[in-house]
């Protein structure tokens, strides 16, 4: 299997981000690279705090003024840099090329106005239609969505839906003006596996049936396996490894990617210890200088007191770790 | 006659008395007729969707949450003083059961500062050895709750349940806030106490690949009642139940590609006002006559029970499989 070729959509280089703080600047990216074309679905997996939320953030500049600063590398969203749109072209990107859904529903939801209202106001900002037809716009999303009476979904507020009606509710939303990039921030982790089924269902048949990017992130390796086209896994800030999801999770090249796959309880016998990963992350107050999982690794020596660069070791398969480029000059 | 097991929980209800807010004047069906019991050392886990009393089960045994009907013992009898004692519990999110101004000797030694009788020194002796037993340094115990990972203060949190020497521990998604790498340090640590100290535990959670490494038994529910229980591998491998097979259907794994759109995965019916007839017959796939009757857990092959007059009345094992197996096996085998 070969990268797809469709236009790239988004394409970051080499980003390095910092948040200032008063402890001093946290070095929440430290050069990550990765790129989404259009029609993909791409994964972005990784324990809490190695920065999928943020690099995604900063890709649609979301991320809080002032207190982060992009200290290396740069965006293309769309073929332009989002740090330089304006306001309205801003706006306009947001509304048109890309969404995004979170995790919690109900704080990107009004809580004192109707669903169908939320939905209308939506599709009328930034599509010429009238009232009516965008409410029947509105009604067939929610269908799409197995919503099976809209209408009545429509007069609801938010909190009168649960959970995982909210979610649904909002990923019409989402696509609801057509965009050609969905970033989708861990929207099922507070889900119940049987809605979390459903939801990645609806999220994939939509996508591929409208042709949309999607960008999904998640802690679950299991979920973005039966989703993504494509994965980045990323560890303290950058990409530790990259490849089409068959070949990363059949043969996983990053020592932590392995590791990471290891400790899953299911593949141990029951009741024997679980394979575990010494160590913990790393201070991003205070990164270590050269490979950044060099503290909690197996494999490593001397070379891995610098930096090892994302290099390919396969035909679309990439692994920032020196071992796995020596041996494929080796080989 | 056979020793009575360490706990039993007989035809368990727990109902929630609503009198304000949206919903006002119904009362809530947490819990709706559980029995199950738990031997010195073993493991029974919990599973089922959010909101089917899983937690409501677990405070409920403790004594922390008014039961409404049935019973609990522990080695047969009805006392509270002995629950207080021997059962202890494990929460979700440890940041939240740990009072940020006491330092970690004091949050450990909780349990024994309220049952009275130790010294200053006593406590903080005891406080270092427990600390020492889950893995965390004896200097840790001066520290305050704010200073530690979550694992750590899931660490914490298991040390002050061990204070008391129980016998049994209710872990209530213990290891659902953690990251993998750390869920695999605590998951290693329950399996050893488990070891050296001959407790037995009610595993809740949502993760099936979890309890299918730590659990001995496995009880699945649906709507406060449990629709099926058994040996870990029978119910998580051969499901009998319907239900059974939807959740394990939903449970997101290597092996399988995503279900294209699983119709039937859809939400709990409301427990305000309980279904007449099996609780299940608006989702399931095999629904038909007979289903409208109350089901009875009954037992099926071997040691499981199920709650399914198809599964139970014919015997057949004719319910729509799909990919029986492990969780997931596979991607472990390309590892050398
Ligand atoms: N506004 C902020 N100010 C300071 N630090 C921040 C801010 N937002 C994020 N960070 C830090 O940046 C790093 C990356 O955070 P990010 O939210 O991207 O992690 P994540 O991979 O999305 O984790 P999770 O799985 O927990 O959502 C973390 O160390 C986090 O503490
Ligand atoms: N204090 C309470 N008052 C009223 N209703 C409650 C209360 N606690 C729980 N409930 C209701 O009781 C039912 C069972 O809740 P419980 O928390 O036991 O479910 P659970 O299986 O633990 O769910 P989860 O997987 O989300 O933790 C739910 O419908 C819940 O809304
Ligand atoms: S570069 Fe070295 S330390 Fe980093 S992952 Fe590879 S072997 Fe381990
Ligand atoms: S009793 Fe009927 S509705 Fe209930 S689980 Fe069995 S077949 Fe399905
Ligand atoms: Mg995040
Ligand atoms: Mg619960």
């Amino acid at each position: 299997m070969t990268e797809p070729s469709g236009d790239v959509l988004l394409e970051i280089t080499d980003l390095s981000l910092e948040f200032r703080t008063y402890r001093g600047p946290i070095k929440a990216l430290n050069g990550v690279s990765l790129n989404v074309r259009a029609g993909e679905i791409v994964g972005i997996v990784g324990e809490s705090g190695c920065g999928k939320s943020v690099t995604m953030m900063a890709a649609t500049r979301l991320l809080p003024k002032g207190a982060a600063h992009i200290t290396g590398g740069g965006i293309r969203l769309f073929g332009s840099d989002p740090m330089k749109l304006s306001e309205r072209e801003l706006q306009h990107v947001r509304g048109r090329q890309v969404s995004t859904i979170f995790q919690e529903p109900m704080n990107a939801l009004n809580p004192t106005r109707r669903i169908g209202e939320q939905i209308v106001e939506v599709i009328r900002r930034h599509q010429r239609l009238d009232n009516a037809a965008a409410t029947s716009k509105a009604s067939g999303l929610l269908r799409d969505m197995l919503i099976s009476e809209p209408e009545r979904i429509m007069q609801a507020y938010p909190f009168e839906l649960s959970g995982g009606m909210r979610q649904r509710v909002l990923i019409a939303m989402a696509f609801s003006c057509e965009p050609r990039l969905i970033i989708a921030d861990e929207p099922t982790t507070a889900l119940d596996v049987t809605v979390q089924a459903l939801i990645l269902g609806l999220i994939k048949h939509k996508a591929t049936s409208t042709g949309t990017a999607v960008v999904f992130i998640s802690h679950d390796m299991a979920v973005v396996s039966q989703l993504c086209d494509r994965l980045y896994v990323l560890y303290a800030g950058r990409v530790a490894e990259a490849g089409t999801t068959a070949s990363v999770l059949a043969a996983p090249a990053h020592p932590y990617t392995r590791a990471l796959i290891r400790c899953l309880p299911g593949l141990a016998p029951p009741k024997q210890p679980l394979e575990q990963i010494p160590g913990t992350l790393p201070d991003l107050l205070d990164p270590p200088a050269g490979c950044l999982f060099r503290a909690r690794c197996r494999e490593a020596d001397d070379r891995c007191v610098s930096v090892p660069p994302l290099a390919a070791i396969e035909p679309a398969r990439r692994a920032a770790c020196w071992r796995r480029i020596e041996e494929t000059q080796a080989a | 006659m056979t020793e009575p097991p360490l706990l039993s929980v007989e035809d368990l209800e727990v109902r929630y008395r609503v009198t304000s807010g949206w919903f006002g004047g119904a009362d809530v069906h947490a819990v709706n007729g559980v029995s199950f019991s738990v031997a010195e050392g073993e493991t029974i886990g919990i599973v089922g969707e959010s909101g089917c009393g899983k937690t409501t089960l677990g405070q409920a045994i403790l004594g922390l949450t008014d039961i409404s009907a049935g019973a609990i013992k522990l080695r047969g009898t009805e006392q509270d003083r002995a629950r207080r004692t021997q059962l202890q519990i494990i929460f979700q999110d440890p940041q939240s059961s740990l009072d940020p101004r006491l330092p970690v000797w004091r949050l450990i030694t909780e349990p024994l500062h309220i049952r009275g009788g130790y010294t200053r020194k006593q406590l903080i002796e005891r406080a270092t050895e427990l600390a020492v037993s889950v893995g965390l340094r004896p200097e840790h115990v001066d520290r305050y709750p704010h200073e530690f990972s979550g694992g750590q203060r899931q660490r914490i949190a298991i040390a002050r349940a061990l204070a008391v020497e129980p016998a049994l521990l209710v872990l209530d998604e213990p290891t659902s806030a953690l990251d993998v790498s750390v869920q695999a340090q605590i998951v290693n640590l329950l399996l050893s106490l488990q070891a050296e100290r001959k407790l037995s535990y009610v595993l809740i959670s949502h993760d099936v690949s979890l309890v299918r490494h730590v659990a001995d038994r496995v009880a699945v529910m649906y709507l406060g009642q449990i629709v099926e229980e058994g040996p870990t591998l029978d119910v998580l491998d051969a499901p009998r139940h319907p239900y059974t097979r939807t959740l394990l259907d939903a449970v997101p794994s290597f092996d399988r590609p995503l279900n294209s759109i699983a119709p039937r995965a859809g939400e709990l019916p409301s427990n305000r006002t309980l279904p007449t007839g099996c609780f299940f017959r608006d989702r399931c796939p095999s629904a038909t006559t007979g289903c409208e009757l109350p089901q009875v857990l009954v037992p099926a092959d071997g040691l499981r029970t199920v709650r399914c007059h198809l599964v139970t009345r014919t015997g057949d094992t004719t319910l729509p499989r799909s990919a029986p197996g492990p969780v997931f096996s596979s991607p472990n085998d390309a590892i050398a």
